[in-house]
């Protein structure tokens, strides 16, 4: 019965790694604001380590450069076996505004496979909050992929590859009415 | 005397009360002018591509699926909400709302894509196209995104969504 309290009260205690692999220091400030009494993260049992073996989780911000790609794949690496990336900031989720530098080598999930993505220039408190509490099941997740399609054509439709030349003009074979 | 100390610091600690924000439970209002993910009506747009020629992370690809369905793809993954798409946008379109609760376990989640009817001009009924490929990139509000050929605009794996991402760079351990 003892071990069943331990595991229900203790068995969600994410214990966080923080890495910056690269960033502004602005995703670093806000997961610091998430750890202080306003926000309070240790009422989840997230608990702030400053070693990768001791960890659970890594908090992942900035993107993989070209000096900083192994020591973070090292990091992943020394983390006991069930563990979870988060990629926080848009840096570390797609590569943030310098994706195409010659010393970023792009978002995190290049290096280390990233389990949650935090969003944001830099994501709020509540928005890292929320990214946690949907790792830990407590809320869903509330985004969706919108997609807006036409239906109708109101005029033919010319393929590509139904244009022959023909002395110096075009033509169209097909002429698709819809 | 310290007995007495320690009671006046329970009763001050006691006083204090908390401050901690009940997050997922309670949430605090966004501030006015926060900007958080922006929403494309796909009424309003008419595919001038401002938005993507202005956004800074290369955000935002447009390309021209025939003649007349131009795709515009909001990728969001590497949007740093600065605005200006919503500021260059002359129909007003994109507006920037204030969700930020955007965590997601799929980051193509994050994505929208408009299939947009452009009309094309009554007279010939064909747009000019450049001869060569480097004269389309020429062409104003013209951009040559093509999504198929993701490869060939970033050059790496992990921007598209049907390669694994993971291990895209071999970086030896030692």
């Amino acid at each position: 019965m003892w071990k069943n309290l331990c595991e229900k009260m203790f068995g969600r205690s994410l214990w966080v790694y923080h890495a910056n692999s690269g960033g502004c220091n602005g995703c670093d400030i806000e997961v610091l604001n998430v750890l202080t009494p306003y926000y309070d993260v240790e009422r989840f049992g997230i608990k702030l380590v400053g070693s990768p073996r001791h960890a659970d989780v890594m908090l992942c911000q900035g993107p993989a450069m070209r000096s900083t790609g192994q020591a973070l794949k090292r990091a992943y690496e020394a983390m006991p076996a069930p563990k979870l990336v988060f990629a926080i900031g848009s840096c570390a989720c797609g590569g943030g505004v310098w994706f195409d530098s010659y010393s970023v080598l792009g978002p995190v999930e290049k290096v280390v496979p990233v389990n949650y993505y935090i969003p944001g220039c830099p994501p709020r408190p509540e928005a890292i909050i929320y990214g946690v509490a949907v790792a830990l099941g407590l809320v869903d997740k509330k985004v969706a992929p919108v997609e807006f399609k036409q239906v109708e054509f109101p005029i033919p439709i010319y393929h590509p590859g139904d244009l022959r030349r023909e002395n110096g003009m075009v033509v169209y074979e097909k002429v698709e009415r819809v | 005397m310290s007995v007495l100390s320690k009671l006046e610091e329970t009763l001050i600690c006691l006083k204090a009360g908390r401050v901690t924000l009940a997050y997922p439970a309670q949430a605090e209002a966004t501030p006015e002018n926060f900007r958080g993910r922006p929403i494309f009506d796909a009424t309003k747009c008419v595919g001038c591509a401002g938005c993507a020629n202005n956004c800074p992370a290369r955000e935002i690809l447009v390309f021209d699926l025939c003649q007349e369905i131009r795709i515009l793809q909001y990728l969001g993954r590497r949007c740093t909400y600065c605005g200006r798409c919503a500021d260059v946008c002359p129909e007003k379109a994109i507006t920037m709302s204030r969700e930020f609760e955007n965590a997601t376990n799929r980051i193509a989640d994050m994505g929208q894509k408009l299939d947009l009817f452009m009309s094309t001009c009554q007279r010939c009924g064909r747009c000019f196209k450049g001869a060569a490929a480097l004269d389309e990139l020429k062409m104003k509000g013209y951009r040559s995104d093509d999504i198929a050929h993701e490869r060939w605009v970033y050059g790496a794996h992990s921007f598209m969504e049907s390669e694994p991402a993971a291990d895209d760079i071999q970086i030896e351990l030692d």
